[in-house]
């Protein structure tokens, strides 16, 4: 190659098997320096950033998704051959820059010496190599360069200066591409790349015959038939009272907060309607969503934490054996997992389904996990239901959350029960390690910025409508007996009672339901307007609960708890399940059999519990 | 090289190990798809695998050590590899 034709690469792409810390690695390169998108027409995630070289040069950087072979089973893998191979809208990259993992070259080379063929410049990465040194591997970089043909560097993506190595290689010149077409090998070919992987393992990986042996032990406890499932129900145990707990104590602090604002405004704005806005509306109603972020954000660290040191596959694989009873596969298990948390990256979350109809059911049924956001409507209700009795509360609370639980499996029975035996697992369990701090922190940031544009945009825009159509006067005058008697609202409440009268729901939770239908989280808000409550959002809150407790029959009271689990009350995860499945069809289908089973459930609970309450 | 005592992969008791000596390779086209990602993910002749964790009842799935990595397989997905316990 003519020196001339050489140049400094400025736009890189990071590759390699999933669990090669890659993202990590990404992470230390790129900092916050960061956009995540999709690829055009596809539901594969696009994470792109900058990086400074050693010189100080801006390089940009593509982290493509993990990739165990360009056979590909997934639309991640599919998608990270198409750009390497120059099929995709993405540009070729001036240089690959291929991630393995030290301590496990076993399995990730064979991808090294499948890249090869691609005659795209390249450099190796032998990420975690502190790990690979405290086992007592060593790894004889120069004759793997030598074998490989290409140039290798070390890195170590959990501390700070650890691609330091690589960050200076950034700064050397790389020979242009030569497009090669690509072609995909068949079993002959990948049993003789293996043989080539097997003889360089040998020549340059001294192993001190690692002693996997305490790593098993874990295992074999971890994934026992028994205590697996005992340990199981401890972490997740402790997940939900963390987030119950410590999420409640910050919570705390944001309700202070409105309320002193809420108050402050009150005091230093004239009497009128733009002070009921400003005060009910915005920040009542936006502040009664913003408390339970700390509830989502807890619930999110605990689910990366878990996921990036090993466990949650483990548990994945212990739950495996209940899950294919109802057609489904362990797989299904952390996208249902973060769906308690959001429904939304529940269902992000099922790319890593590789079958179309697991993932299918999976989506399908994540709704029916009980998201944060229901968390202040059942509070409120089932405080209400007990209001001296926090055991019994509790317990009510448990049993929404396995009501919905139950309902989720039930429907993946259903759907799969034609093809129950042809669920497939095949999935990695990575070695155990400690997460990494600054990974885990960008993924509850990027939550927690997605959580503040929404209640930024939806729920406020939601809030004020309903605020609108609890004041506006109504051009026929007063209709009914209540206090948005007269107004817009009750107009239309009075028109839903219609529907919702069999199902026990009076003309103020029928109004307050039309917003909640697009985000459940204002439902509580919503009810306090059409109450016409004043006052702080802890005030309309305990009016609320009286009011609730006293007015409300029993049977209305369960009606509306059963109703929550089931109902398909929130429009981003309609605009998820579109967006996911590429097809308004399953859309319909979710929203349409979340809302029968709703409608169906809270009728015979109430149309049961007045048979028997009379 | 289908010794006398190859057995296949889903029949290995726990805890033991055992040398990969063949993969079948299936007819049909969806067990052939998943033989190649089995062979991609190195269950290859001369590796040594055992098993180190089985679901219950029916030892549905297992976990398998292969190398540097534990793959969770069900039963079928294991039964296209042949070992040969030591």
């Amino acid at each position: 190659m003519e020196a001339s034709t050489r140049s400094l690469p400025t736009n890189i792409a990071l590759l390699g098997n999933p669990n090669c810390g890659k993202t990590a690695l990404f992470n230390l390169l790129t900092g916050s320096r960061q956009k995540v998108a999709n690829y055009a027409g596809v539901t594969v995630e696009r994470k792109e950033g900058t990086l400074r070289t050693a010189a100080g040069r801006n390089v940009k950087v593509l982290d493509l998704p993990g990739a165990y072979s360009f056979n590909a089973i997934s639309n991640d893998e599919a998608m990270t051959r198409d750009v390497v191979t120059g099929h995709s809208r993405e540009s070729l990259p001036d240089l690959l820059v291929c991630v393995t993992d030290a301590t496990n070259l076993r399995l990730h080379l064979r991808l090294v010496l499948e890249m090869r063929r691609l005659g795209l410049p390249m450099v190796v990465v032998l990420n975690k190599m502190d790990r690979a040194e405290k086992l007592g591997i060593s790894i004889d970089v120069a004759g793997l360069s030598r074998d490989l043909g290409v140039p290798v560097v070390r890195t170590v993506s959990v501390h700070a200066h650890g691609a330091d190595e690589l960050r200076a290689f950034l700064d050397l010149l790389v020979a242009p591409s030569v497009h090669v077409p690509w072609k995909a090998p068949g079993l002959e070919q990948v049993l003789a790349t293996q043989k080539d992987v097997q003889r360089i393992c040998q020549r340059v990986v001294t192993e001190p015959t690692i002693d996997r042996d305490p790593s098993d032990r874990i295992d074999k406890f971890l994934m026992h038939p028994v205590w697996g499932f005992v340990v199981l129900a401890l972490v997740l145990f402790l997940t939900f009272v963390a987030v119950f707990s410590m999420g409640a104590w910050l919570s705390g602090f944001i309700e202070d907060g409105t309320a002193l604002l809420g108050n402050f405004v009150q005091g230093h704005m004239d009497d009128g309607a733009l002070r009921g806005l400003v005060v009910e509306g915005i920040i009542g109603g936006v502040g009664s969503v913003f408390v339970f972020l700390p509830q989502i954000l807890i619930l999110f660290l605990f689910i990366l934490a878990l996921e990036a040191s090993g466990y949650l596959p483990r548990a994945a694989f212990l739950l495996d054996r209940p899950m294919s009873k109802a057609g489904l596969s362990g797989r299904s298990f952390i996208p249902l997992l973060s769906s308690f948390a959001c429904a939304i990256p529940g269902i992000m979350a099922t790319r890593t389904i590789t079958h179309w109809r697991d993932r299918l059911t999976t989506i399908l049924i994540a709704p029916l996990m009980a998201c944060s956001a229901r968390i202040p409507v059942y509070t409120l209700i089932i405080a209400a239901l007990f209001p001296q009795e926090p055991v019994a509360g509790a317990l009510v609370m448990v049993g929404l959350y396995t009501l919905g639980i139950v309902a989720a499996m039930t429907v993946a029975w259903v759907i799969k029960r034609k093809d129950i035996k042809g669920t497939h697992l095949l999935m990695e369990l990575p070695a155990y390690q400690w997460p990494d701090l600054r990974s885990l922190l960008i993924g509850v940031n990027e939550r927690a910025m997605i959580f503040i544009k929404r209640v930024g945009t939806v729920i406020m825009a939601l809030t004020i409508i309903m605020w609108a159509l609890a004041s506006i006067p109504s051009p026929r005058g007063a209709s009914m007996d209540s206090p948005i008697a007269g107004t817009l609202a009750g107009e239309m409440g009075q028109g839903l009672q219609h529907i919702f009268a069999p199902i026990g729901f009076n003309a103020e939770i029928s109004i307050a339901l039309v917003p909640g239908m697009a985000a459940r989280e204002v439902v509580v808000s919503a009810l306090g307007m059409t109450y016409a409550m004043d006052g702080s959002e802890e005030d309309v809150e305990s009016q609320l609960r009286e009011r609730i407790a006293t007015e409300w029959s029993l049977g209305t009271k369960l009606s509306l708890l059963i109703w929550l689990v089931f109902a398909p009350q929130c429009l981003s995860t309609f605009v998820a399940v579109k967006r996911e499945t590429n097809s308004w069809k399953y859309m319909w289908i979710m929203g349409g059999y979340l809302f029968g089973l709703a409608y169906l459930a809270s009728l015979i609970t109430y149309q049961l519990t007045n048979a028997i309450a009379g | 090289m289908k010794g006398a005592t190859a057995i296949q992969l889903n029949e290995l008791p726990l805890e033991t190990w055992a040398r990969v000596v063949e993969v079948i390779v299936p007819t049909d086209s969806v067990d052939r798809e998943l033989v190649l990602r089995l062979v991609e993910l190195g269950f290859v002749p001369d590796e040594r695998v055992r098993v180190v964790a089985a679901g219950a009842p029916g030892r549905e799935p297992l976990a398998v050590r292969l190398g540097g990595t534990t793959f969770a397989l069900r039963r079928h997905e294991a039964s296209f590899i042949l070992v040969s316990p030591q």
